[in-house]
């Protein structure tokens, strides 16, 4: 019998929804393991980084990486991983575009720092303790990975083999990308993988009525009407410029596309595109009554690049 | 900053306000040359990727100058650049790029004397933002292992 497939699953700076994601394929796992050991998995089997470390390079066949790079373990981790794998590939938004952890970029680390730990309504903390990389207590000196001020994507920090956007990754999606692995099936290096190569608009099933927009309204503000573009009822709704593969899920549920699959088609910025197609429907004849419309679009960075930013050209605040 | 030279990236509609330069030109109106004119189709043409593309790659401010509203080759796409420059500012300062980096005006092809006035205006404004850098102080605000280990 040939050796059987090995495979690593890590968590950087996620939720752990890509976890679950993965464990949606239900009892498929065991179809799985036939023919793949499972070999690396904190989140779910007890793996210690010593395990990693003492593998010879190259001895995981696949990894799958989920998580943005927000700290010094997050990073190391997954250098050691680009050792020890052949193939790594980027899982879910985060590793692949920044995803959540990512709009920290708007923020100076400083004052996340304040707001998580002393300044939120539902922090007592009177001694004003934060997080330090180095503390001392009696038993010696302890460490805790060193925060970046800078959310990076994992291709930042290591070459990635391939991409597979999504927040996260759909179950069926994610059964098809195992398999084509398991497959030895897997397209070129650098390819996204577990998704279209078009945009979302091209999967959803409203209708454009080539309406402009008068007004704009958070999704939370009214109930949209069913079967129709919601970008044209004035919910901000980033489709047209995100890659598809999802199904259009979310607008089968009635919220807009938040843009979780990464930029579509040749766009170099998920948020300008989206900004260009948002721009280009509004009902103005003149820049004062666009400004007036526009008002209520509220926090257009933290809107277009909610997935993006560490994907974006700009990449982070940065204050003159 | 008495020496700054600001680097302008002029996206100029080739109807209206490239014309409008070229007349500014063979007019023989001076304007100060740190202006680098691209010309486009159409104002509407200019995708926010390019205005974000420009700050990141160098640029001090981006122009954009189109036909007035009314007057566009191509009936309405100047209303679509309209309809984006609001958001596109707003977006802007979120990043912590003064807005007024980024410019709209309306340039007819008769306007080559407004041209010339836009343009230093518009030098006028930026230089006293000063240069914006953003490779450089997007490289220093990124942090590597090496940075944490020592």
């Amino acid at each position: 019998m040939a050796e059987k497939l090995r495979l690593g699953l890590y968590w950087a700076a996620s939720c752990g929804g890509c976890e679950i994601a993965v464990l949606e394929i239900g009892d498929r796992i065991l179809d799985l393991i036939q023919v793949a050991d499972i070999v690396f998995w904190p989140c779910v089997m007890d793996f210690k980084y010593d395990d990693v470390r003492a593998m010879p390079d190259g001895h995981i066949d696949v990894v799958l990486f989920n998580g943005a790079i927000r700290n010094s373990e997050n990073e190391s981790i997954a250098r050691l991983l680009r050792q020890k794998c052949k193939v790594l590939v980027a899982f879910g938004s985060c590793a692949v575009e920044g995803g959540i952890p990512a709009l920290a970029n708007l923020y100076a680390l400083q004052s996340l720092m304040a707001r998580a730990f002393t300044e939120s309504e539902s922090t007592v903390n009177p001694a004003g303790t934060v997080p330090a990389p180095g503390h001392h207590v009696p038993e010696g000196e302890i460490e805790l990975p060193v925060i970046y001020r800078t959310v990076r994507r994992l291709q930042d920090v290591v070459p990635v083999d391939y991409f597979m956007p999504g927040c996260p990754p759909t179950e069926k999606q994610i059964w098809a990308v195992l398999q084509a692995i398991v497959a030895g099936a897997l397209p070129p290096v650098g390819s996204h993988v577990g998704c279209g190569d078009r945009s979302v608009c091209d999967e959803c099933k409203r209708e454009k009525r080539q309406v402009r927009i008068e007004r704009f309204h958070r999704p939370h503000e009214i109930v949209p009407e069913e079967g129709w573009c919601l970008l044209e009822q004035g919910i901000v709704c980033m489709g047209s410029a995100t890659r598809s593969g999802c199904e259009a899920r979310c607008l089968d549920a009635n919220q807009p596309c938040r843009g979780c699959y990464g930029p579509a088609g040749r766009s170099m910025d998920q948020g300008a595109a989206t900004l260009s197609a948002v721009g280009s429907m509004i009902a103005a004849d003149s820049i004062e009554k666009a400004e007036q419309i526009l008002r209520d679009f509220v926090d257009p960075a933290g809107t277009v690049y909610r997935f993006g930013m560490s994907n974006s050209l700009l990449v982070r605040r940065l204050d003159e | 900053m008495s020496d700054f030279e600001p680097r302008i990236v002029a996206f100029l509609c080739s109807w209206c306000s490239y014309t409008g330069a070229d007349l500014a030109g063979t007019s023989r109106k001076k304007y100060r040359s740190n202006i680098i004119p691209i010309r486009v189709m159409c104002s509407g043409r200019v995708d926010p990727e390019w205005i974000l593309k420009a700050f990141r790659d160098g640029a001090d401010g981006v122009l954009v100058c189109g036909c007035h509203p009314g007057d566009c080759h191509y009936i309405n796409g100047n209303h679509k650049t309209l309809g984006r420059y609001p958001v596109v500012r707003r977006m802007l300062a979120q990043f912590g790029i003064h807005p007024d980096r980024y410019r709209l005006e309306w340039v007819s092809a008769a306007e080559g004397d407004r041209y010339a006035k836009v343009v230093d205006a518009m030098i006028d404004t930026v230089r006293a933002l000063g240069p914006l850098r953003w490779k450089d102080r997007l490289a220093a605000a990124t942090d590597t292992l090496a940075d944490a280990r020592s």
